[in-house]
């Protein structure tokens, strides 16, 4: 359970573009994670292993881990120890396509942990993804991308306000993540989250929409429709949940936000 | 083994008949019986993918119209009808037709559709029993045959059966004997009636019993010289059964059609003749793929009619019936055959056994709308052609109407031409044969070792009388001795009464006509079986891991236990108890390896319940794994209804691990899963199905039965059956009309484990 120093701790949005992972967050043999998922089939490509690091500094309105926010939270494991039980998946990750997704929270708040994880993955032929919001420091999160087979990019809107209303912070960090993984060509999934009233602003979609046709190595958009699935955890943790009264989108919305990514030449989910 | 060389009959057919084996590669099987041979030189792979595929004819579409209300009329009255006074055989009843003027392929099993017949060879008490239980009557005189002057399978088990074995089948620690019904799980060599005609089978017997005029003839001599003679005379009766039906069968068939129509007439005798508990078809899809190339090529079939030909064979296949009490119901739910068809494989040459047949036969779910039977198995290789696969999963995902079994692991033993009889059971065709078993009750066991043998339901002393445990918290070395105990006993009486049942079925109640399509020596297994397993291995694992105290009543027996503590539990990819459940497994099969039996037959047993694991679970009392006495057991390998938490990856992995060469009878998963689980796409469906099937069986897991369904159209089904006719749900190695199961089933269906999570 998260503690309120936590909550206290939320940095705030400030104009210092990046920001460093905590300090005791800097181990190559072991970090912090709130649980895993032995197999899924929604996070990236085949079926996946799916671990969920602890700590976030987006706040998100929609957020359905909030209890993954506090980087003092969830539980200490090591790398060897992840590694070991990702073998006993290893035939289901294969033959699906599938591989490894970390994800969280924020996995780059620990990127040595993260590239560690990555890299043994490798080692294996296991592939890897990354699902990351691009926040966090840049410098300290470039060294996971040498491991990353895929990054599943969060953009949880474009227009300025609107990002920072969703998330608390502020969208520059995460596009100049997007347009150094553009640079450098890397695999990527772009993520878009669709709540109605809060992100499906025609604007605001048909910024993201463009600037994403701009970037190199986007083989995916997915229009991710909100759900109301972790509500219960705002609850327990007595967090107020400001979306208590909004609807998930009708498949009409969906589709309609899926057609605009579409006509800027994208391939969409 | 012995296949006699065959005289040649080439000369005695009319000069202007056409040689039915005209433009086939010859070699080993023109001389000998030997329909593998035949497969293997003649047919043709297909690594493409469905889209040849035809749809239903009006003709078919019209006679499926008129099979299915005449099912919609049986259900309404629990049978259509009945013939209340001749004995069935494969000539009893004068043919039926549903519509002659639509059906490409024609046989009942009397003369009416759906009217079902009586076996009394079985036992007589049964049939009157039956026959009751839907308001009939049997016949008198029939009913005076069947008890003063013709004896039958049930009189002489019970003439043989020891007291021990009274009570351990009254307990339930030994149960679904086929002591009162068919043993079944024998699959006739049906192809060979297509492929060489009666003539010449007929001709291969007679060798055989020349080949049996030995020096000493001695006991098993005696028996088999007059089986083979009655697997003549059987032979005799299925070609008169044909005449009657207008068709030759004493000679092979020329034509697709009589190609299909040969094999099946060779199938229906065995269902004229034997109610057997899984009455199998083998693998005729690539046999008859052979057939049908052959007429594509001449221009005499379409895939239109080629299609129209299976849609048929399936038609019929899905009038199978038998006349059963009620109370098998119990056993084994809605009205089975288990008409097991396994599809594709692969060759021990590497070639897959996937022909356009086998995209034919699975496209029957759709032409015809899903049913259980025929029971589709898929073989499942990792070396399949990728399309086909993905067909597979499509199938599984829009039917729930197919299982899935390891090719790659049976292969090595069974050879490519192996069937599966009733739903994991792999035999080589028409080469090996089986004594059915069905199964104990392990969870049982283990409650005798901790009461001294006594049975915690009755009081009765049942097991042996060994110190029971008097104290108050289970020591898990101290229960391990006890059980081990309790379970070489088991096995002892378990081979025991299976020796006699199968004495007596041979004697009373000899499958003539399936024999008759086998080699003259054939591998005979004895296939025991456990239920109640995962029960064990949590159970060992609550006491190994945590503190299980004993509640007893006041006669001093224990009926139910306090568990303190968190232990693993199986279905969750945890060695600890995964190891514990495989380790009671191999040590029960190496109790039933020590045990003589009946005709030398080899032992081997199944992890394997079909719907049975509810009664079996109603007949025992409370277990040290926290499961409350009359609750259902899990069916088959299936971890334990809820507690497989750690998604449905972990559970396929628990699974797969229990070794299947402690378990050659097969070990029986059934793996519910909402379609949305599987991805978000369609296609990211099929292809993660395939994903988790190649992994499944590459982790040498042995079968699988695959259902993509949401737990609220299960529930829709139970208040408004009328608007589910034909819902389909795999359980436990068959799949069954969801409708036509006890409504205890349904809710045990429905509180099963549906992984939300993959």
């Amino acid at each position: 359970m998260p503690r309120p120093s936590a909550i206290t701790a939320m940095p705030s949005p400030s104009p210092v573009p990046h920001h460093s992972p905590l300090p005791d967050l800097h181990s190559t043999h072991q970090g912090r994670i709130h649980s895993v998922e032995t197999s899924s089939a929604v996070d990236g490509p085949g079926l996946r292993y799916v671990i969920f690091t602890q700590g976030c500094l987006l706040r998100c309105q929609y957020c359905h881990n909030p209890d993954t926010r506090d980087p003092l939270g969830g539980k200490v494991v090591t790398v060897d120890e992840l590694i070991e039980d990702i073998q006993h998946y290893q035939s289901y990750l294969t033959y699906s396509g599938g591989g490894v997704t970390v994800t969280g929270g924020e996995p780059l708040l620990q990127p040595e942990f993260v590239r560690e994880i990555f890299r043994r993955c490798r080692s294996l032929n296991i592939h890897t993804a990354l699902d990351t919001s691009g926040f966090p420091d840049f410098e300290a999160s470039k060294p996971v991308l040498d491991y990353a087979d895929l990054v599943l990019l969060d953009i949880k809107s474009f227009d300025p306000e609107i990002y920072h209303r969703v998330t608390n912070v502020a969208i520059a960090p995460t596009l100049h993540f997007a347009r150094h993984l553009s640079a450098t060509q890397h695999p990527m999934w772009l993520r878009f989250v669709l709540v109605p009233g809060l992100t499906d602003d025609r604007a605001n979609v048909e910024g993201l929409a463009q600037f994403v046709a701009t970037l190199q190595g986007v083989k995916k958009v997915e229009v991710l429709p909100f759900h109301k699935m972790g509500e219960y955890k705002w609850k327990e943790l007595g967090l107020p949940y400001l979306l208590e009264n909004t609807d998930p989108p009708t498949a009409e919305q969906i589709e309609s936000v899926k057609t605009i990514f579409r006509s800027c030449g994208l391939s969409v989910e | 083994m012995v296949s006699t060389p065959i005289r040649n009959t080439a000369s005695t057919a009319a000069p202007n008949r056409l040689d039915p084996w005209q433009g086939f590669t010859s070699g080993e099987w023109t001389n000998t019986i030997d329909v593998r041979d035949f497969i293997q030189r003649n047919y043709a792979p297909y690594v493409d993918d469905a889209t040849f595929l035809a749809p239903a004819t009006d003709r078919t579409q019209a006679l499926w119209q008129q099979v299915s209300d005449l099912m919609k009329q049986e259900r309404a009255h629990g049978i259509l009808a009945v013939d209340t006074k001749v004995p069935s055989s494969i000539t009893a009843h004068a043919p039926g037709y549903v519509d002659q003027s639509l059906e490409q392929i024609v046989g009942l099993q009397t003369d009416q559709p759906l009217k079902r017949a009586i076996m009394p060879n079985g036992g007589v008490r049964v049939v009157q029993k039956s026959l009751e239980a839907y308001d009939y009557q049997l016949d008198a005189g029939t009913q005076e045959i069947f008890t003063q002057y013709r004896k039958t399978h049930n009189d002489g088990v019970f003439d043989a059966y020891t007291q021990e074995m009274r009570l351990a089948r009254h307990s339930g620690i030994i149960t679904g004997l086929p002591d009162a019904y068919g043993r079944g799980r024998i699959i006739g060599d049906y192809r060979r009636v297509a492929l060489y005609g009666c003539d010449r089978l007929v001709a291969d017997k007679r060798e055989q019993l020349t080949s049996l005029e030995v020096d000493a003839i001695t006991e098993t001599v005696i028996q088999q010289r007059e089986e083979i003679s009655e697997q003549i005379r059987a032979l005799g009766e299925l070609q008169a059964m044909a005449a009657s039906y207008g068709c030759d069968i004493s000679q092979p068939a020329l034509t697709a059609q009589e190609a299909v129509q040969w094999t099946y007439f060779g199938y229906l005798g065995a269902v004229k003749e034997q109610n057997g508990a899984a009455m199998s078809l083998g693998r005729i899809s690539t046999f008859l793929d052979i057939y049908i190339e052959r007429d594509l090529a001449a221009g005499t079939l379409t895939e239109a009619t080629a299609q129209e030909l299976i849609d048929h064979l399936v038609i019929k296949l899905r009038m199978v019936r038998f006349l059963r009490h009620p109370d098998y119901n119990q056993l084994f739910s809605g009205d089975p055959v288990w008409v097991t068809e396994c599809i594709g494989g692969v060759g021990e040459d590497g070639r897959p056994l996937v022909t356009k047949n086998s995209f034919r036969v699975l496209q029957t779910l759709y032409n015809l709308g899903p049913a259980p039977e025929p029971n589709l198995t898929v073989l499942w290789s990792e070396q399949l052609p990728l399309p086909f696969k993905r067909f597979c999963a499509k199938t599984s995902i829009d039917t729930s109407a197919i299982q899935y079994e390891n090719d790659d692991l049976m292969r090595p033993l069974y050879g490519d031409d192996y069937g599966i009889a009733c739903c994991v059971s792999a035999m080589r065709i028409g080469k090996q044969m089986q004594f059915f078993g069905a199964r104990v009750n392990l969870a049982k066991a283990l409650l005798y070792a901790i009461n001294g043998g006594k049975d915690e339901k009755s009081g009765k002393q049942v097991g042996p009388a060994i110190a029971p445990i008097t104290g108050d918290v289970l020591n898990y070395d101290e229960v391990m001795a006890k059980f081990s105990e309790m379970m070489a006993w088991l096995a002892k009486t378990y081979v025991n009464t299976l020796n006699v049942i199968h004495y007596m079925h041979d004697k009373y109640s000899y499958e003539r006509i399936e024999m008759a399509l086998h080699d003259r020596d054939v591998y005979r297994t004895m296939a025991c079986g456990i239920a109640g397993l995962s029960v064990v291995g949590d159970a060992l694992s609550a006491i190994k891991y945590a503190q299980v105290k004993v509640l007893r009543n006041e006669d001093g027996l224990a009926v139910d236990y306090d568990i303190e503590g968190d232990f693993p539990v199986f279905g969750n990819n945890d060695d600890r108890v995964d190891s514990l459940t495989a380790g009671v497994m191999e040590q029960f099969m190496n109790l039933i390896r020590q045990r003589p039996t009946y005709r030398q037959a080899v032992p081997t047993q199944s992890i394997l319940t079909i719907t049975s694991n509810v009664v079996y679970g109603k007949k025992t009392g409370s277990t040290p794994d926290g499961r409350k006495a009359g609750e259902p057991f899990a069916p088959g390998a299936n971890p334990m209804h809820g507690r497989d938490t750690h998604g449905a990856i972990a559970a396929c992995a628990s699974v797969a691990k229990l070794p299947y060469e402690h378990a050659q009878d097969g070990i029986s998963y059934t793996f519910s899963i909402l379609p949305g689980t599987l991805g978000k796409t369609a296609p990211a469906q099929v292809d993660n199905l395939v994903g988790v099937l190649d992994a499944y069986f590459h982790d040498t897991g042995h079968h699988i039965n695959i259902n993509a369904l949401n737990r609220e159209t299960l529930l829709e089904a139970m208040e408004h059956p009328e608007n589910f006719p034909q819902l389909t749900i795999r359980v436990s190695g068959y799949a069954v009309n969801f409708i036509k199961l006890t409504r205890e089933q349904q809710l045990d269906v429905i509180s099963r484990t549906f992984h939300e999570r993959i």
